[in-house]
């Protein structure tokens, strides 16, 4: 029977092997310490958290998530343990709410090891905390108990551990706040769900089989066939065939921040809770309510190209837009996602082969070595000999399988590129000379090209989704450059204020006439150069802003924004903000910070971090991270709640399936071509007209 | 098909087999009278290891759901059973013509993780099916089974150009695959 626990009561604990459920309903990081008789901590070691998860009898996730199953052994726990306080935390440095009070009460229960609950408690009446001791087991004359805790922490996990005893919290909260971050800020947003399963163009993929009707609609929406009638159109609630709507749909885009952040998710997380609560069941209930969503397309999509019928035993031929989606649009954007992760999947496969035979290699080596036989006539030579031909053949099988998938990967971008619209293309692709300002605005922006050593000449689009999600870091810094050519820390200056102006012109172009609004602050107009482009063909909405008067007033003006677009949304009446309001997205655009920065201007750059993207206000900073180092760890949130680009090829992005270190090349424009000032002499125009 | 007996995944024309499901189904807990949500849901998992030449090189299983090369992808975690009604309930894909060159064996396993013995277990039953043509190559009625939570099911292994699937069909003990990877060993 399960105990309904309050805080503070207790309850015996029958079992040692012990699951701890946790449910909230927003990625939070769990953890544990273990203490001494005294209830305190010994040391670092005696804490298990996302960067050091397993201590013995006891076991924590890598990563934040909104459901967390921690595997606890009381059996297995060191003598010196008499307690174990499961704590929770909000990530912080990431976008999300800082405050317990802010989020739905997190619910911890104890289970058996066959899922039968001993107790739960629902942390209730959490305010402004941040971090919390659950529950606590605890040994009581040789048994174990659990207690309900409940106690939090307005200062966070450095207040919670020093409340334990812990004489380094501040450094270990630090190094967990750092480990949960990292995961969640290098890797790109998790992809959309693949709801094609497998590409057509995968010969051998493996079609479902005539009794494979169960775990289909289990596994997500299946493949949708192009129909003559749309599912929608005839108001009936779906049958599993139906596609669901997805989280972070694409027809959602007038409602930026409603829609939430999209945690980024791993497949490890895959299992349990995420993959269920990502896909809304398939409403069931009768009636004459309609479905369907009311800015959605309703008609049914025009069916995709399809490939002509391959030769036996050749791979298919690569189709552009040979991927789901309800407009070219879409799938293009979900066939450049699938062109990403085939590359990802297919070069680990290809380096974990050739990771194999290295290692078997050095053990046959070392045995040769080691076998006194070998030392007599030519055995020894043999052998080594044997064993480099079996590494060489490995190898030469693995390369052979990786230059096959990379060949038919390049086949397939030779036809997507040419494809792609004006927001997928590069500056070179000759779609941006009949540019025309558009109705609508694109499912996602590409901000850069990404390739693997392995394949060095196969570039994937980096698409990002639109409206942002965060803002852009133009890393200016020297460490941003792959092999320290760039040593000249003027020129890498100017290229990146380059890459951040192309980046901008690129947000104008493909955003409706007047949707998007770039502001610039340029303390000391060091940037004048670059930015020259856009203040001369008069797409920004007032000329940079110079000196500290100019930091001051433009970060004032965004700041105050923010404030009444908020409140309005808080106060349930977004319908009230004053006539004339300028509905646009906006993009702040920060040059050689931190130079005309005072602490307040500081504070309002943080603020504006924080709460802007939420409310459609976006930070692009060009900044080297070591010229603001003089703010010590109050600005690591501020770097780590942007995505970081690279004005010359760096190698710092991670994919999201495997974590390889893809690198990155920002889109330029190439050295003499007009086709930005064409561009944003239209987008000038447009917005003209609109006014 | 019987316990040890090995099947040649090769068509009979010469061309090779390139893809195989395991699926494993059973029937959800019955409600337990008033207090339905005290039901004892019964959780069993698929689990496939990747072998090259006998080190366990990746693992597809309900928290890792796609091998990290793509070839073997699970369908997602199952927690309660009796979704298919017969059907597959947890299935694991293998497409054999994108296994990695160093992985060789491939093997499946089937775990209770809420404890319950297959005894305890209505209808449970796992299979492999050649992916091609629907045909199941092998299948397992795990009710009944005796008083184990865990069974090592099959292999697919090389042998020469295409591969081979041995039915192993093993009990053992354990919550996931991970407490089965000694019991796994003698079969490699």
């Amino acid at each position: 029977m399960t105990a309904e626990l309050v805080r503070g009561q207790n309850h015996p604990l029958s079992q040692a092997r012990l699951e701890i459920r946790v449910s909230a309903g927003t990625p939070i990081v769990a953890g544990a310490t273990l203490g001494d008789e005294q209830g305190r901590i010994d040391g670092v070691e005696w804490v298990a958290h996302p960067g050091a998860p397993t201590l013995p009898g006891l076991e924590v996730s890598r990563q934040a998530a909104a459901d967390h199953r921690l595997a606890v052994d009381l059996d297995a726990m060191p003598e010196a343990v008499h307690r174990v306080s499961v704590l929770l935390a909000l990530p912080t440095g990431v976008a999300g709410p800082t405050r317990f009070g802010a989020v739905r009460a997190p619910v911890v229960a104890v289970t058996g090891l066959d899922g039968t609950e001993v107790v739960s408690y629902t942390i209730a009446g959490l305010e402004a905390e941040s971090a919390v001791v659950a529950l606590e087991l605890y040994r009581r004359q040789g048994a174990w108990k659990v207690r309900a805790i409940g106690q939090g922490y307005a200062g966070g996990l450095a207040d919670l551990l020093t409340d334990q005893g812990l004489a380094q919290a501040h450094q270990l909260a630090g190094g967990i706040n750092e480990a949960v971050a990292q995961g969640m800020a290098r890797s790109l947003p998790a992809p959309p769900p693949r709801a094609d399963g497998d590409r057509t163009r995968q010969a051998a993929a493996p079609a479902l089989g005539p009794d494979q009707g169960g775990p289909a609609p289990q596994s997500g929406p299946g493949p949708v066939p192009p129909q003559p009638t749309s599912p929608y159109g005839t108001q009936a609630p779906g049958g599993p065939g139906q596609p669901t709507p997805q989280p972070n749909s694409p027809y959602d885009l007038q409602t930026p921040g409603v829609s939430g952040q999209p945690a980024p998710q791993t497949s490890y997380q895959g299992g349990t809770g995420a993959a269920d609560s990502a896909q809304p069941s398939a409403p069931t209930s009768g009636g004459s309510i309609n479905y369907s969503h009311p800015r959605r397309q309703n008609a049914a999509p025009p069916p995709p190209p399809t490939a002509p019928p391959a030769q036996p035993g050749q791979p298919a031929q690569p189709v552009a837009g040979d991927a789901t989606g309800w407009s070219m649009d879409e799938r293009l954007y979900n066939q450049v996602w699938g062109m990403f992760e085939d590359l990802a999947r297919t070069t680990a496969a290809y380096r974990s082969a050739v990771d194999f035979a290295d290692s078997r290699m050095d053990k046959e080596l070392d045995q040769v070595l080691s076998d006194p036989r070998s030392r007599i006539g030519g055995q020894g030579d043999a052998a080594r000999e044997e064993a480099q031909a079996k590494h060489a053949q490995l190898v030469n099988q693995a390369r052979a399988a990786l230059d096959r998938d990379i060949a038919q990967l390049t086949a397939e971008a030779e036809v997507v590129e040419p494809a792609l619209p004006p927001a997928y293309a590069r500056w070179d692709n000759p779609v941006w000379h009949g540019y025309r300002v558009p109705m609508e605005i694109p499912m996602a922006l590409r901000l850069g090209d990404l390739h693997l050593p392995e394949s060095d000449r196969l570039r994937i689009p980096m698409l990002v989704r639109l409206p942002l999600e965060r803002g852009l870091w133009i890393d200016s810094g020297r460490s941003g450059s792959l092999d320290g050519s760039f040593t000249d820390s003027h020129d890498l200056r100017r290229l990146a204020m380059e890459t951040a102006v192309a980046h901008a012109a690129r947000l104008l172009a493909v955003y409706p006439a007047g949707e998007f609004t770039v502001h610039v602050i340029d303390p000391a107009g060091s940037g004048a150069q670059p930015l020259a482009p856009l203040v001369q063909t008069g797409v920004l909405a007032a000329p940079p802003a110079l000196g500290a008067a100019g930091v001051a007033e433009a970060l004032a003006r965004l700041t105050e924004r923010v404030d009444l677009v908020q409140m309005a949304v808080r106060g349930g009446a977004p319908d009230s903000l004053p006539p004339g309001f300028d509905t646009a997205e906006q993009l702040l655009i920060v040059n050689d910070f931190p130079h005309g920065f005072d602490d307040r201007a500081v504070n309002q750059l943080r603020y504006l971090a924080d709460e802007g993207p939420a409310v459609g206000v976006h930070l692009m900073m060009v900044a080297d991270r070591e010229e603001a180092a003089g703010y010590g760890p109050l600005l690591d949130p501020l770097w780590r709640s942007l995505l970081r680009l690279t004005p010359v090829p760096d190698d710092h992005l991670a994919d999201p399936w495997v974590g390889h270190a893809w690198t990155y090349e920002p889109s330029l424009v190439p050295s003499g071509s007009q086709v930005l000032q064409q561009v944003l002499t239209q987008v000038a125009a447009a917005r003209a007209k609109r006014w | 098909m019987t316990k040890g007996q090995a099947i040649s995944l090769q068509k009979n024309d010469g061309g090779s087999l390139t893809a195989v499901r395991m699926g494993l189904g059973w029937q959800a807990a019955p409600r337990r009278g008033l207090f339905g949500s005290r039901t004892r849901e019964v959780d069993l998992d698929a689990s496939a290891v990747l072998f090259a030449d006998k080190q366990p090189i990746d693992v597809v299983f309900f928290r890792h759901l796609v091998s990290d090369d793509g070839s073997v992808r699970h369908t997602g975690d199952n927690l309660v059973g009796g979704v298919g009604q017969g059907g597959d309930d947890e299935a694991i894909l293998v497409d054999l013509a994108r296994v990695p060159v160093h992985i060789d064996q491939i093997v499946f396993t089937v775990n209770s993780f809420t404890g319950q013995t297959f005894q305890e277990v209505q209808d449970a039953f796992c299979r492999l099916v050649d992916e091609t043509n629907g045909q199941e190559l092998a299948r397992y009625t795990l009710a009944g089974g005796g008083s184990y939570t865990a069974q090592i099911m099959a292999k697919v292994h090389r042998s020469g150009p295409g591969w081979t699937m041995t039915a192993l069909g093993t009990p053992a003990n354990g919550r996931t695959f991970q407490d089965l990877m000694p019991a796994i060993l003698p079969h490699l």
